[in-house]
């Protein structure tokens, strides 16, 4: 009998490579226990909403203007939505011929990439062109058409920090390149350690790989930790120097819960070096409305802007883009909203500003809630989540946890944290999917469930870990 | 001394240098730059108005949407509007109970967090139940993927199926070129099978086998045959026979069906009807293992028009549980399609019926958008076919005319000289005397030595006359400066 094209053996081999471990194997034990009556908390991704964040109202209130333009010549409309989401309605709606039906421009509405254009104008202090910021169906999509963009082959390599996102390690298998990895430094906040990176990237050159780009995800994700100025500095110096192009993943830049290090861009650091720097070196910075206090991961909404590409890569790019003709349109209002959200004297900023807060400290809060619960626990060790969303614990396994694992044929992680998802219903997922060093073990988990459902969640882990090192290691010698 | 550039055209991804997207090509991008001229100096150019005839976008150019439709998805937005009074006086009571129970489906109710990523279940249900109403076969939630429009399903497949450069494509010509781009991207081969001008563009199986044939021995494995159903660019709607015998073919060749039905909705004629190729499949016999085949469908055509929420499925039938593993695998990198688009291919496969409250206007809504369609299909048609040397196919149903512009020796010489393809040079030219933008036939392909232009029937009824006036005038002053 002949092979079938859709036989697995016949499927392309770089799909079979990606990994994806955010919806991997932890969450689909997860929703099989769920469908079996279990209670599971779902901090496997970085989803708001999901644990019952609110969306930020003048967002809604503005897309549903523009989902149903009839309530605009409604007379009542004023008793059911403020004048001024009545007013960005109209004026998103004037930049729309068509409404929200019509494919946009391929790189989005061109009103709504100057709203952007100025928001990263007032952000950093220096002018940007509208033309160069490109509007995606969410940050990842951005992401990806740049990566094929650059890898040509198995021999074209990326600069990727370990741990990562895994959107990152996926799309550079789906494309046949080569990840180049650089751990950051656990022991010193996740620090990146040039020597080590020098030592990595000449090593993947000895092996025949010509490193195109670097990655760097800031605040970090899975770790959290926010670059200082002189940080980034490096990093800038660094790509320069050895002809990168640096990938900027800044989608957590409105999540920073400390006051050290505040968000500062790879950008705006560029423009305040000068030239030839600032005037030569390849950037691209990727921003979405799925985090901040916005969160609104549903709609698909994101941007990349692009500095010093030669226009003809520019062309390629637009074209790309083309052929899947235009990102959603509610998705591009809600960034427009995003980065020009009400100011002081609209009608909606009390309202607007009293919510974002209110999620803002309260991430911050969890975020020293739950790096603390971590800390408490016998062989746990917990960085501070000083940015992103999430809480990246190192958990100490015990050689009898390790040789279990062995054993059950799962990675040491993997059965730690399939362990914790059956006896408490939390749904993480293990180190391994995002990289690690050899034999150092962690796992994800997210800020985001409700605070107050926050010191059962701590107590819960702490009773299942303390129970799980007792189990693999005896009492503790205290 | 800086070092040369990481990326620039000498060192990206060759895949990605190939590929071609004419839609919004050259001739577009042109226009787009003329509109800007239209602006800045008034009076400039021989028109007052740049009319997009490229792109299959009908609310740009003036097409109402379903009122139904976007009262559900503004009561999801912002589902706090269901709390308050004054809502029952502005929205029908069906559209805020299907809101209510499309809330229901939805997590927490949570219209804003990443759902499943196939699509969130209840609304895949909800689909399931309008593809087996409208074929009499069953639909399986678990085998739709829900897509920001249906071009991502399309990628995705081509993907999964191109291992290298000799794996090939069976692709129309024309087509729409979606299909040669992503073949292009994805580094595969396009083997050609030619529609048949002279019989309505008419597929013929005997060419099929021969390009088929072909291309195996020249070392090309055929894996996958896409059929566009309703035709694009071509309008033509595939005879009952023919789709038994792609079917059977594909059974015989052991071909992947990959069938992009996104026109179901927009048939002009009364002799044909539409036919999912699955109903097709199954009302012969084929089961569920019998024959792999994937259907897409979209929420950007049909009278609904919803191109911009980039809405959009594909039902997967016919493969094994690990193929539709490394599927849904590939799909989870993305996490999954924006819920609004998720909301509306629900409300596309399961809209109001007989009995519901706002059934009468969305029926009207419906009724008087796809007549429109029609009558313009025909009065476009109809001009074309009595401008000296152009020949014009029916469109069936679809969005689309495709006209052939015999051309004469004189302006293929022109064109040459200009460095051009000769049904560019001309849409270039009808672009600068008219404002009027179409997708010179090149862009979806074509016998060698026939010249085509695609033209949508989309400028609102009132528009057309003014349209077939301009393009008259200028094809008669085109024919006359190069008559041989």
């Amino acid at each position: 009998m002949a092979r079938k094209p859709l036989d697995y053996e016949e499927l392309n081999e770089n799909v079979k490579k990606v990994r994806y471990a955010v919806r991997g194997e932890l969450y689909l034990r997860a929703s099989e226990l769920q469908k079996e009556g279990k209670k599971i908390i779902f901090t496997n991704v970085g989803n708001p909403h999901a644990l019952g964040q609110k969306p930020l109202t003048f967002g809604r209130q503005v897309v549903a203007l523009c989902q149903a333009p009839f309530l605009l010549d409604d007379p009542h409309v004023g008793l059911m939505f403020p004048a001024d989401a009545i007013a960005r309605a109209k004026h998103y709606l004037a930049m729309t011929p068509g409404g929200l039906g019509a494919y946009s421009d391929s790189r989005g509405i061109p009103g709504i990439r100057k709203e952007v254009a100025d928001f990263i104008h007032k952000r950093d202090g220096y002018p940007t062109d509208p033309e160069l910021i490109y509007l995606t169906d969410g940050a990842s999509q951005g992401v990806m058409q740049i990566l094929n963009t650059i890898i040509r082959n198995e021999r074209d390599g990326i600069l990727v920090p370990v741990p990562q996102y895994p959107l990152y390690s996926a799309s550079i298998s789906l494309y046949g390149g080569s990840l180049v990895p650089y751990y950051l430094e656990e022991e010193a906040n996740w620090s990146l350690d040039f020597v080590n990176i020098r030592q990595t990237v000449a090593e993947a050159r000895s092996k025949g790989i010509t490193v195109r780009a670097m990655v760097i995800i800031n605040p970090g994700n899975p770790t959290g930790q926010c670059l200082s100025e002189a940080n980034i500095k490096e990093v800038l110096q660094f790509c320069y120097h050895e002809n990168l192009v640096l990938l900027a993943d800044e989608v957590y830049q409105q999540n920073i819960f400390q006051d050290e290090r505040p968000f500062i861009s790879a950008r705006k650091v560029m423009f305040d070096m000068g030239p030839p720097l600032s005037r030569e070196l390849q950037l691209v910075s990727f921003h979405t409305v799925s985090k901040g206090n916005w969160g609104e991961c549903g709609q698909r909404g994101g941007y990349f802007e692009m500095t010093n590409l030669p226009p003809k890569t520019v062309d390629e790019i637009y074209k790309v883009a083309s052929i899947s003709l235009s990102p959603n349109v509610p998705g591009q209002i809600f960034m427009g909203v995003m980065i020009n959200p009400p100011k002081p004297g609209d009608v909606s900023y009390p309202k607007f500003t009293a919510e974002s807060k209110y999620v803002h400290e309260s991430l911050r809060r969890r975020a020293r809630m739950m790096t603390d619960g971590f800390n408490s626990c016998r062989n746990v060790v917990c960085n501070f989540t000083e940015g992103a969303m999430y809480s990246f614990p190192q958990i100490r396994l015990p050689p009898r946890a390790i040789e279990a694992a062995k054993r059950a044929g799962k990675a040491p992680d993997v059965f730690y944290c399939l362990k914790l998802l059956e006896a408490t219903g939390i749904s993480t997922v293990p180190g391994s999917g995002f990289g690690q060093k050899e034999g150092v073990f962690h796992l994800r988990t997210t800020i985001l469930p409700a605070e107050e459902d926050f010191p059962a969640i701590m107590s819960s882990f702490k009773k299942f870990n303390d129970s799980f090192m007792e189990q693999y290691e005896g009492y503790s010698r205290m | 001394m800086a070092p040369a550039a990481s990326v620039a055209v000498e060192n990206l991804n060759p895949k990605v240098l190939k590929c071609e997207y004419a839609v919004r090509g050259e001739i577009v991008i042109h226009a787009q730059r003329l509109q800007q001229q239209l602006q800045t100096q008034p009076g400039s150019l021989p028109f007052d108005q740049i009319l997009f005839c490229n792109i299959g976008n009908p609310q740009s150019l003036g097409q109402q949407p379903v009122t139904f439709f976007r009262e559900v998805l503004a009561l999801c937005d912002h589902p706090c509007l269901l709390e308050k009074e004054e809502t029952k006086s502005l929205f029908s009571a069906d559209a805020i109970s299907r809101a209510k129970q499309i809330l229901a489906t939805i997590p927490g109710r949570a219209t804003g967090a990443y759902s499943h990523s196939q699509g969130i279940k209840g609304l895949r249900d909800a689909i399931a139940a309008g593809i087996t109403s409208r074929d009499g076969f069953p639909a399986n939630a678990d085998d739709i993927f829900i897509t920001d429009g249906a071009s991502p399903g399309v990628h995705m497949m081509m993907q999964l199926l191109i291992r290298n450069e000799k794996d090939g494509i069976l692709c129309p010509i024309p087509q729409y070129p979606l299909y040669s781009a992503s073949i292009a991207l994805h580094g595969g081969a396009l083997v050609p099978y030619y529609l048949d001008e002279k019989t309505g563009w008419g597929l013929e199986i005997s060419d099929l086998k021969k390009q088929l044939e072909d291309a195996r021995s020249k070392g090309i494995d055929v894996r996958a045959l896409v059929v566009i159903n309703p035709g694009n660019p071509t309008g033509q709607v595939l005879a009952e026979d023919n789709q038994y015998d792609i079917v059977k073919f594909c059974k015989n060749e052991g071909l992947v069906l990959l069938a992009d039905e996104v026109y179901q909705e927009n048939i002009y004629v009364d002799n044909k009807k539409f036919n999912s190729f699955k109903k097709i499949a199954r009302s012969m016999g084929y089961g569920e293992d019998d024959l792999p085949l994937v259907s897409f469908q979209s929420v950007s055509k049909g009278y609904y028009g919803e191109c911009g929420k980039r809405g959009g499925y594909m039902e997967i039938t016919g493969f094994s549980a690990p193929v539709r593993e490394q599927i849904y695998k590939v799909a989870s990198v993305n996490l999954c399609s924006n819920i609004t688009g998720q909301i509306l291919a629900s409300l596309v496969m399961n809209p109001p019926k007989v009995g519901d409250e706002s059934y009468a206007s969305y029926k009207a809504e419906k009724d008087a958008i796809l007549q429109s369609l029609a009558r313009r299909a025909k009065a476009l048609e109809d001009a074309f076919n009595k401008l000296e040397g152009i020949s014009c196919n029916k469109a069936e149903g679809a969005m689309y005319l495709f006209p052939q512009i015999h051309l004469p020796q004189k302006a293929i010489e022109a064109a040459k000289a200009a460095k051009k393809a000769p049904d560019a040079f001309y849409a270039l030219r009808l672009l600068e005397s008219t404002g009027i933008v179409v997708v010179p036939g090149s862009g979806f392909g074509q016998v060698p030595g026939t010249w085509h232009i695609r033209c949508t029937i989309l400028p609102q009824e009132d528009k057309i006359p003014a349209v077939i006036t301009r393009f008259k005038a200028f094809h008669e002053v085109f024919m006359a400066e190069y008559r041989d």
